[in-house]
């Protein structure tokens, strides 16, 4: 893969806002996506990525701001913009009451493909969708995960230069999902960019690079390498405790712990760099009387680094005065 | 990935592929539509049996009212006026009173529609030339079947007085000078006057108008409450393409219903098409193009089938019956409702069906008719397309 910086441009979006009402939806965001870049927006929902997707897409209006897709200015020329995308949504939309090849030869016909070019494409994608012949099967009887891939192979019909996807793999089974992440990354090396939002922390692992996103505002953008490191600069333990409320407020409580937070049925619990070992801090937990059943040295996650980001006083950063970064198209202004 | 195509190669690019995109469209409409073939059968079939239904519950032929008759006289003379008020088939003798009270409770119960009363004496006041009152009660509560009686009763009492002066006269040895206006009526188009005719266009135009413009505001919203719609508004789909797409169909399923429903007319209603079946036909697409757009709206500014139906019934049913001149004569409105029913597509549909469809009419009688469907056709369908952008 290229280097990020030599990469043209694909997707440039620069203090786009989008309100409804007094709500902000989307808040200032600037950030660029280049070419063949798998691009994911990490964060809860509601935070704003369906809402910049649906912009870029050209389904809302922003309420100031611009972006570029493709080149195409997204206010100004949607009409090409929309030719040059491809979009899946969370909530799938192919025609249930169709074939798959009906579904395919509507959604090709919609992109004006015909003839050859239609057929080669048919193929490539019932391929990828590991339907070949299941043709004239109706879409509403395939399970979740093969809709799934078959709406995908619907959106990328037309080869679009850029692929939008929202909550692509909400739903669908982990090895399912997993197998539509290659896919996703099999497309970025062809060139194809893509920017893909997601709740799944674990995903965004397959990101090139991940803008976290919190209510409207963009939080950090980085490689999920780099905000993992510079969001977290303390150690980090897994401490599992039997009352979770209980034990959140004693380890909170002890010297050289940072922070504290939920993680599944156990707590995250950050201390400042070699200020505890695991034994030496489940020892201070239950001096505190917390019922500590164990702690262990964990690698940082992204959800941690999200956690933290987002615990900051002023969280929300201006993407220019990030540090720098290895690669990556550059963020925005 | 293909390269981007030069600016100059886009517009044509672009309008070659503008035939491709409406086909798709159109093409994945019909297979939907033929998916489902219940929902088809409805559509085509509900309008047929509600001409069925309303053309025989919906009629203003007063026809066997049900009366009483009370002969208190009991002469050949009283038995005579009976005899020729009942001969017809207006009214039905129910029961022959012997005294007034069991009159007045039948009447109460509803039980007949008027109570004749010939008082004692008619006879022999008949012949003596005197003036003789024969009493009818009547039920004024249905007010058209009222007025029937009325209206022949007068009649009937007109040819008996004409009767007993001619004989007078005759007796007498002088001969009957006097003048007398009648009135000849020769009714053109429908010469018994049956409302069946009169009704069966105007229905066939309110039962189409509402078929068609519930199945198209029904078929856009599905795709709104289905999420498929957003996936059309990102691709290069202009909202004409998607709009002509989705309609047409709905134009040839509307003709469908048209030729079943005029059927049915004919077999049930003796209602046959007169003029020309080409006339019709332009009528009927020009009418289907409105009821269409009309659908079209309805489904843009909403947002779920539920309230797209129930907009569609509201926009449809009481326009249509109300202010088309089906039932009611446009001409006796008030002067505000006259100017609202210039926008109801109904209106100029029924007098146009009914022209061809009783009285022959050809195309310069009824050219205003099809000329004002047209420009509601397209009004309807520019604002529809309006609406229907491509943002949510």
């Amino acid at each position: 893969m290229e280097d990020g910086r030599q990469r043209e441009p694909m997707v440039v979006v620069n203090r786009l806002v989008k309100r409804f009402g007094s709500f902000t939806a989307v808040d200032d965001l600037s950030f660029t996506v280049g070419k063949g870049e798998v691009f994911g927006f990490l964060g809860p929902n509601g935070a704003g990525k369906s809402t910049t997707i649906r912009m870029l897409c050209g389904l809302l209006r922003s309420t100031s701001g611009t972006a570029t897709v493709a080149g195409h200015d997204i206010n100004g020329d949607p009409e090409r913009v929309r030719s040059q995308i491809g979009y899946m949504s969370q909530r799938f939309s192919l025609y249930r009451d169709l074939t798959v090849l009906e579904n395919i030869a509507f959604f090709g016909g919609v992109y004006g493909l015909s003839g050859e070019r239609l057929k080669a494409r048919e193929e490539a994608v019932m391929a990828m969708a590991g339907l070949s012949g299941f043709g004239g099967e109706l879409t509403g009887r395939l399970s979740g995960a093969v809709q799934q891939r078959l709406a995908l192979g619907c959106a990328l019909l037309h080869e679009p230069p850029v692929l939008f996807l929202d909550e692509p793999t909400s739903g669908v089974d982990p090895t399912s999902r997993r197998r539509f992440w290659d896919t996703i990354q099999d497309l970025a090396e062809q060139g194809v960019t893509v920017l893909v939002t997601t709740h799944f922390m674990d995903e965004a692992e397959f990101c090139e690079r991940v803008g976290l996103i919190n209510a409207g505002r963009l939080v950090a953008l980085d490689t999920p390498a780099s905000l993992r490191r510079e969001a977290v600069d303390e150690d980090l333990f897994e401490v599992a405790v039997a009352d979770l409320r209980a034990g959140h407020g004693r380890m909170a409580g002890i010297p050289g712990v940072q922070a504290v937070s939920y993680f599944g049925q156990s707590l995250h619990v950050f201390c400042r760099r070699g200020a505890h070992t695991a034994e030496s801090l489940a020892r201070a937990g239950r001096d505190r009387g917390a019922a500590v059943a164990g702690a262990r040295a964990v690698p940082v996650t992204l959800e941690d680094a999200f956690i933290r980001l987002v615990q900051r006083p002023g969280a929300a950063v201006d993407p220019a005065r990030q540090p720098p970064r290895q690669h990556g198209g550059g963020a925005g202004a | 990935m293909n390269g981007q195509p030069a600016a100059g190669g886009w517009r044509a690019a672009l309008s070659v592929r503008w035939g491709h995109r409406f086909l798709a469209v159109l093409k994945k409409e019909f297979r939907q539509i033929g998916r489902d073939p219940l929902s088809l059968g409805l559509l085509i079939g509900v309008p047929s049996l509600l001409l069925l239904l309303y053309g025989y519950a919906l009629t203003f032929d007063v026809k066997h009212i049900a009366v009483a008759v009370l002969d208190e006289d009991r002469t050949p003379a009283s038995r005579a006026f009976l005899e020729a008020l009942l001969e017809n088939p207006y009214f039905d003798r129910t029961c022959a009173l012997e005294d007034r009270r069991k009159g007045d409770a039948l009447l109460l119960q509803g039980r007949v529609r008027s109570v004749i009363v010939v008082p004692r004496g008619f006879s022999t006041g008949l012949s003596r030339g005197e003036r003789v009152v024969v009493q009818a009660l009547v039920d004024g509560a249905d007010a058209t079947s009222a007025a029937t009686v009325e209206g022949y009763l007068h009649a009937l009492a007109e040819r008996v007085t004409r009767v007993a002066q001619e004989r007078t006269f005759a007796a007498t040895g002088l001969a009957p000078l006097l003048p007398v206006v009648l009135v000849e009526p020769r009714i053109w188009f429908n010469p018994d006057l049956e409302s069946g005719k009169f009704l069966v266009p105007g229905l066939i135009a309110m039962l189409l108008m509402l078929s068609c413009v519930i199945a198209t505001s029904l078929s856009i919203v599905r795709e709104k409450e289905r999420q498929t719609l957003e996936q059309m508004m990102v691709s290069p789909l202009r909202p004409i393409e998607f709009v002509l797409g989705k309609t047409a169909p709905y134009v040839l399923i509307g003709l469908v219903t048209m030729v079943v429903i005029l059927s049915v007319g004919y077999v049930f209603f003796d209602v046959a098409i007169r003029g020309s079946f080409l006339l019709l036909g332009v009528a009927t697409l020009l009418f289907l193009v409105a009821a269409l757009g009309m659908g079209v709206m309805i489904s843009s500014s909403t947002h779920s089938q539920q309230i797209a139906f129930q907009v569609a019934v509201i926009a449809t049913i009481l326009p249509s019956f109300l202010l088309s001149g089906f039932i009611f004569p446009i001409r006796n409105m008030p002067v505000v409702i006259q100017a609202v029913t210039y926008l109801v597509p109904p209106r100029y549909f029924v007098s146009a069906i009914r022209g061809v469809i009783l009285k022959d009419a050809t195309f310069a009688m009824i050219w205003p008719n099809l000329a004002a469907l047209l420009a509601l056709g397209v009004f309807f369908n520019l604002v529809a397309l309006r609406k229907t952008r491509k943002t949510l």
